[in-house]
Formats: structure tokens, C-alpha cells, sequence
């Protein structure tokens, strides 16, 4: 190793405080870019799994009989906050993807997150759901790629609701509660139709914006 | 703080280098698996792509 000069008093101490806080800032820096690292990809590779892994759950719970599936959740009632009660398919996205109860971190990071408070699938007012843009498995990533017409298919205990969308993606506040009231953007307005609203955040790399969609059912179909 | 650690690894050139890498290693699993899933919550970039008054 090589040695460095010792150098007396003053200049030396200075010379030594400058290293600590070179280090000090070295070390912030690598940690900042972990993080960086983590949330781009761990946070991936660990929500992609809990994913398909809650998804393959409800759907053997699903499949089986009729005595299982009438001891499943049956979803006319909000479940447990965190825990899946609906498979959400978006062909456009080329996404299958667990719904559960709730829309904290904890539960998005499972999934897409049912707003507690909004309707149950197929039901009047609207159901509105929450995923990540990026991160967690990138859940919504390719949410402006959705067209007025496409099909989102929501898949139950009970029965499959196809929603077809009706408003294109936009953007608007975080706040924007409006959006995912019983009639979107008609705050306090009593619910005749059965729709769905969609969100996620604008742009991928930050949350200062959320992108919304909207859509109305077009079929239910009895699970046999 | 660097120098410090690296002066009191055990061993020749080669097992200082082993010893740093697997220390790294469990320092990056330990955030990774308990740190940042922790402090993830409260980070400003972190977005939730959900509406919150």
C-alpha cells in the first residue's frame, strides 16, 4: 500500500476531513444509484412473481367446483383491503393481471389496486382501478397505448365483465378525486351506468401527473 | 473509512479482494431486501399511479 506523507497540524486534519466527506459523499452517491437500480429493476423481479403467483391462486380457486367457488370471495361485497378478488385482462397492454382490495403501496406493489369506496365489478357507479407506471412489474407502462374501443375484461368468482373504453387516456392532477366518482368528473351525481376508470401516473418517471382512462360495459357473462 | 476497512481485511492481495466482494455483496442484499423496500414509501420519485387528495 502506498503511504501518504504525515503531515503535521492544521493542513493534515484539513486534509483528512476532506477525505471523510469525499467518502462520505462517494458512498451517498453509490447508494443513490442502488436505489436507482433497485427501483427499476428488483422491484420488478420480485412484483412480477407475486403477480402471476396471485393470479394462478384465484384462478384454481376459481376453476374448481361450484361448492369452492360459492366458498371463494363472491365480489358483489368489497373484500379485505390487500387482499385479490378479480383478474383484470387488457389485451391492448398484453396484460393479465391480479386486482386486489385497496390502492397502498403495499398492495400495488401485488398488483392492480381496487379504490376502496368505488363499485365492484359489473356493478353501477364506477370501478376504479390503480397500477404502477413503472416500477413493481410495470403494470401500466404502456397505458397511453389505450384506444377508444379496446376491450378490458375483468374476471370474477363469479362471472367475466367485459368494459370497452370510451375515454382515451389524459392527464390530470394527483388529486384529481373527481375522476373516480360514481360518474367521472360529475362529483356527487348519482350512478346509472356501470363503468370502469383506469389510472396510473404521468410521466413514467415521475408522479406529478396521473393518466386516466374511462370505459362502460358492454357484456357479462356468467362463470358456468 | 475505506482505507481503514481494507487495512484490517485478513490475508494476502487476493483474499482482501474475496472478503470485500462478499461483504459488498451482503451489504447490497441487506438493502436490497430489508433498506429500500423500507425507505421506498417515503422517497418523493416513487410514483403510485394512484389518485390521493
Amino acid at each position: 500500500m502506498g503511504q501518504r506523507p504525515r503531515v503535521e497540524g492544521h493542513v493534515g486534519k484539513v486534509r483528512a476531513a476532506a477525505g471523510a466527506l469525499g467518502e462520505l459523499f462517494l458512498t451517498l452517491g453509490v447508494l443513490i444509484l442502488l436505489f436507482v437500480a433497485y427501483q427499476l429493476f428488483y422491484t420488478s423481479v420480485v412484483s412480477v412473481r407475486t403477480m402471476s403467483h396471485e393470479t394462478a391462486q384465484l384462478e384454481r380457486a376459481w376453476s374448481g367446483g361450484a361448492r369452492e367457488r360459492a366458498a371463494v370471495l363472491v365480489p358483489e361485497r368489497p373484500p379485505s383491503p390487500g387482499t385479490g378478488f378479480a383478474v383484470i385482462h387488457i389485451p391492448r397492454l398484453d396484460k393479465t393481471l391480479p386486482v386486489l382490495e385497496g390502492t397502498d403501496l403495499t398492495t400495488l406493489a401485488k398488483g392492480v389496486g381496487h379504490y376502496k369506496g368505488t363499485a365492484m365489478p359489473g356493478a353501477i357507479g364506477d370501478f376504479a382501478v390503480a397500477g404502477h407506471r413503472k416500477t413493481h412489474g410495470d403494470p401500466f407502462l404502456q397505458f397511453p397505448k389505450l384506444r377508444i374501443g379496446d376491450p378490458v375484461v375483468i374476471e370474477t368468482a363469479t362471472a367475466w365483465y367485459t368494459y370497452v373504453i370510451d375515454v382515451a387516456p389524459y392527464i390530470t392532477s394527483p388529486g384529481d378525486m373527481a375522476a373516480i366518482a360514481p360518474v367521472p368528473n360529475r362529483p356527487g351525481v348519482a350512478p346509472t351506468e356501470r363503468l370502469i376508470t383506469l389510472t396510473t401516473c404521468n410521466p413514467w418517471w415521475a408522479h406529478y401527473q396521473r393518466m386516466i382512462a374511462h370505459g362502460h360495459l358492454v357484456d357479462e357473462r356468467p362463470r358456468t | 473509512m475505506y482505507a481503514w476497512i481494507w487495512r484490517h481485511l485478513p490475508g494476502a492481495l487476493w483474499v482482501r479482494i474475496l472478503w470485500a466482494l462478499i461483504i459488498s455483496g451482503v451489504l447490497v442484499f441487506a438493502l436490497f431486501q430489508y433498506v429500500f423496500p423500507w425507505i421506498e414509501p417515503y422517497v418523493p420519485f416513487s410514483g403510485n399511479g394512484s389518485l390521493s387528495q
